[in-house]
């Protein structure tokens, strides 16, 4: 059972000179390792909550605990340290390089010179871009992509447990977007962070994590795995919110592993195999284009783990289509 | 001219060093007033706006009303130059301060107490390079007006080059008047192209476009 990386309990958060609350009565669970996803429109508490986890916010009631102690009797600055922080506009220091801004934080916890330089000689490498072309610059010759990459290695400089992220790919081209995306979910697997994310985009938030928390007037509407958020909507409002994406975005999200049926033991099967991750909007894509009617489903490592046909795909997609419309 | 020149080298030297002697004097002590009450202000919205309408009130009074003003309290000299002096300073100087601070991208700032840099790190590293083109415009503008306000400070007998252009006027003695004017002129030349050049540095640097010599 992985350690409870962030608990919130009952808390609440009313900003000055306002009569409503801004998150209310928040009680929630974060173990270690996940990748959560923080979705809802603007106003809908989601950036609260999360700025409420490292203090950039104090939450008006309620506790919030870190590894199991409540951050108010951590020493702020120290406590801030072992998190990552990213946001939508970044924020790199303009009169610094790339490097000096990546080795901020490993300079202040007095790493000494050639651990700070091969940290960030990793850490560039980890966001692609090749140390040598980008170390020496600064972030005015950086494209918005190249800077969110480099906002990324320096919140990761000291290894932090938890990572925080504010709509961090939320002002970044379609492409760039879909490119960082992947590269933050292999990070993710490599490293096993605790990962918060914030974002209003819908496909975004089902994309990248294990679990989805859907925020809406301050309070958690549904705290579920993409699949169970789709084929089980808590209410009206999340229903209307996922039914905002069509059908194929919908497959986009589910991953196979989400749907698929068990398998003997043995598999003798030559059929087409896909990884557990793999989207059924891929998968359908394959028994379309080659007549197929079911795939395999490996798991790299274990060998194959399950399989899907062509019926379950279809029952699962309707059946979060019924669900949800 | 140039047998003035020749004749009176040395009291036109004299004039000119108590001429800096002014100006220096005078800028040390505003930049000591005016960067505190800077940075005590910017974090104000309200408390800036309310400062900086009143020194720019105070900083439109003409100059001459306002040494004669301070007379019963600093009497006659240099003193009482030098506070006018300091007092027109504060205006450019307390705003060139607050507008520096308040420049810096918040985004810079949410970024680095989020990562956990401490107020004194952020004061130091960050904000204070950032603003720093800012700032050292408003003591290059400050310096040159201080230069030209302090010519009317031989008024009220401070002293400097308005003695020369005082003199000068009373007499009809046009090459007095011409070289009060050179060299007044001539210094705030110099003073400008001398702090433009710091500040195109602190520019370089605050933007991230120096080379080779941060490593």
């Amino acid at each position: 059972m992985a350690r409870t990386a962030i608990e919130f309990r009952n808390v609440s958060k009313q900003y000055a000179n306002t009569s409503q609350y801004a998150v209310t009565g928040v009680n929630m669970r974060i173990s270690e390792g996940s990748f959560i996803t923080i979705l809802g429109t603007s106003g809908s508490g989601k950036t609260t909550l999360l700025k409420m986890v490292n203090r950039i916010y104090e939450a008006t009631s309620g506790e919030i605990l870190y590894f199991g102690e409540s951050i108010k009797n951590l020493k702020i600055e120290e406590y801030r340290r072992k998190i990552g922080y990213v946001i939508q506009q970044v924020g790199l220091f303009p009169h610094m390089t790339v490097e000096e801004n990546i080795g901020t934080i490993p300079q202040i916890l007095r790493w000494d010179t050639d651990k700070i330089a091969k940290r960030v000689e990793a850490l560039l490498e980890l966001v692609c871009l090749p140390p040598r072309d980008f170390k020496k610059r600064y972030p005015r010759q950086l494209s918005g992509g190249q800077q969110q990459r480099v906002g990324l290695a320096r919140a990761m400089a000291a290894d932090p447990d938890l990572m925080l992220m504010d709509e961090p790919f939320g002002a970044i081209d379609a492409i760039t977007r879909q490119n960082l995306q992947e590269e933050l979910i292999g990070i993710q697997r490599k490293l096993n962070k605790t990962i918060l994310f914030v974002t209003h985009d819908v496909s975004e938030a089902f994309k990248l994590g294990d679990k989805v928390m859907i925020m809406h007037e301050g309070k958690i509407q549904q705290f579920d795995t993409p699949y169970g958020i789709i084929s089980k909507p808590a209410n009206e409002y999340v229903a209307r919110l996922i039914a905002t994406q069509d059908i194929v975005q919908r497959l986009k999200v589910l991953k196979a592993q989400s749907v698929m049926l068990p398998v003997d033991a043995q598999v003798s099967d030559r059929a087409f195999r896909v990884g557990t991750e793999e989207s059924l909007h891929n998968i359908l894509t394959y028994f379309l284009e080659h007549d197929q009617n079911h795939v395999l489903v490996e798991d790299c490592g274990r060998g194959v783990v399950g399989k899907i046909t062509w019926e379950q795909l279809k029952v699962s997609t309707r059946q979060g289509k019924i669900l949800s419309a | 001219m140039i047998t003035y020149l020749l004749r009176y080298y040395d009291q036109m030297l004299i004039l000119l060093l108590e001429h800096l002697y002014l100006v220096c004097l005078s800028l040390i002590i505003s930049l000591l007033l005016a960067i505190p009450i800077g940075l005590l202000i910017a974090r104000s919205k309200w408390l800036s706006t309310a400062a900086l309408s009143f020194f720019g009130v105070v900083y439109s009074i003409p100059s001459l009303a306002l040494f004669s003003f301070l007379l019963p309290a600093f009497g006659l000299g240099k003193m009482t130059a030098i506070a006018v002096l300091v007092i027109y300073n504060q205006y450019i100087l307390v705003r060139n301060t607050v507008t520096g601070f308040q420049s810096i991208d918040d985004s810079i700032i949410e970024a680095g107490y989020g990562m956990g840099l401490s107020s004194r790190y952020m004061f130091f590293k960050i904000q204070l390079p950032l603003a720093l083109p800012i700032i050292l415009g408003g003591i290059r503008i400050a310096t040159v007006s201080t230069i030209g306000i302090a010519t009317i400070a031989a008024v009220i007998h401070a002293g400097g080059l308005g003695v020369l252009l005082f003199d000068g006027l009373r007499m009809n003695y046009l090459p007095k008047i011409l070289w009060g004017t050179i060299l007044s002129s001539l210094l705030a030349y110099l003073a400008n192209h001398l702090l433009l050049s710091f500040e195109a540095k602190a520019i370089e640097k605050a933007r991230g476009e120096c080379r080779g010599d941060t490593v």
